[in-house]
């Protein structure tokens, strides 16, 4: 009640009554500080109202990074033949990486290695 | 009775030549038009009104921009954000026209590779050139982890390194391989009742139903996917100061 009836007494100033406008500007403030506030919160993952996308989305995700390391090492095993002449050992070897990519492509989608950032040492 | 049939790309009217290449536009080009025209239909309608209380438009837009920008701040960070118009466009694209591609008689744009592999390396070449510009050789630290004795390092580069490589592979091929699989699951279901006999339409068209409806969400969880991993791929060079 009160606060309304300081809302009213505000509109029926005139704007150019530099105090009260401030003190609006403040509440205003206040206010949206407020809403703002719980934005960051939205970002922890339990506090999603819904089911989590991210969940099915990291189940889609494992379907190929195995496939797609070994096809990569595969596919430079084979470049590295042809420039370098020296027929199966290039893809013999990077068929191996290739598949050793896989497996770590693998664990990083389903968490069980983080994932590599370029984070300054100090902070991991 | 041909699966791949839908996927032909035809040519309705050439463009231009370019050496000894026709240039055509295609029925490809033409959808991908038409998901366009639609984006911007719906991006130009929600904005004109502006209202604090949002319409039906207004809010389709809002939901979006939301779910791009939570995903994106979320993976990459706040610093990612000013990689939001690249990665909102991704996923307006894939998604309106994965949707485009379940109604029938459409062309799917995304069951082609070429248009999922441009799409992958548009995001691999942006992280690779901004990564080398925000931090120069630093960025070669990606490949080389810390704290493995230096015996195996070589090795781990190497792995790092296809691993690496690996990334727009797999993300454009899950993409063109779920659209491609989800509309030939699709087409046998209701071809089974010519290729068997029309007895076993009730269920065929039954099981053909449950499909399509998982295929709409394909279509969405999809869209999401690539944004997602495109944003976590843009949020491995974000965290360097």
């Amino acid at each position: 009640m009160a606060d309304d009836a300081r809302e009213r007494g505000d509109r029926k100033q005139p704007p150019l009554d530099e105090a009260a406008l401030s003190a609006r500007f403040k509440r205003l403030g206040e206010r949206l500080g407020h809403v703002h506030s719980d934005r960051p919160s939205e970002s922890s993952p339990d506090q999603r109202p819904t089911a989590d996308p991210s969940a099915i989305a990291r189940g889609f995700r494992l379907s190929t990074e195995l496939v797609a390391g070994v096809l990569v090492g595969a596919a430079v095993g084979w470049v590295i033949d042809r420039w370098l002449g020296i027929s199966p050992w290039g893809m013999i070897v990077f068929l191996l990486l290739g598949f050793a990519a896989g497996v770590l492509n693998v664990m990083r989608a389903a968490g069980v290695v983080p994932t590599k950032t370029l984070d300054p040492p100090d902070s991991n | 009775m041909d699966p791949i049939h839908q996927f032909e790309i035809k040519k309705l009217f050439p463009i231009a030549r370019i050496g000894g290449m026709e240039i055509a536009f295609t029925n490809s080009a033409l959808f991908m038009l038409i998901g366009l025209l639609l984006i911007l239909l719906l991006m130009l309608g929600a904005t004109s009104s502006r209202a604090l209380v949002p319409g039906r438009l207004q809010s389709v837009a809002e939901i979006s921009y939301e779910f791009v920008a939570t995903t994106l701040r979320s993976t990459a960070g706040t610093e990612g954000m000013k990689f939001f118009p690249l990665v909102f466009s991704l996923f307006m694209f894939i998604l309106v026209l994965n949707v485009i591609g379940i109604i029938p008689y459409t062309f799917t744009v995304t069951s082609h590779i070429i248009i999922t592999v441009s799409l992958a390396l548009l995001v691999f070449f942006t992280v690779i050139i901004y990564g080398f510009w925000k931090n120069g050789l630093r960025f070669f630290k990606l490949f080389v982890p810390s704290g493995i004795p230096i015996y195996i390092l070589p090795l781990i580069v190497f792995i790092e390194v296809l691993s690496f490589l690996s990334r727009p592979i797999s993300h454009s091929v899950r993409l063109f391989a779920n659209m491609v699989a989800g509309h030939i699951v699709i087409f046998f279901l209701i071809a089974l009742t010519v290729l068997i006999s029309p007895f076993v339409a009730p269920v065929s068209v039954a099981f053909a139903l449950g499909i399509f409806m998982l295929e709409l969400f394909v279509a969405l969880v999809q869209a999401y996917v690539f944004t997602m991993l495109s944003a976590l791929f843009i949020g491995m060079t974000q965290h360097a100061h």
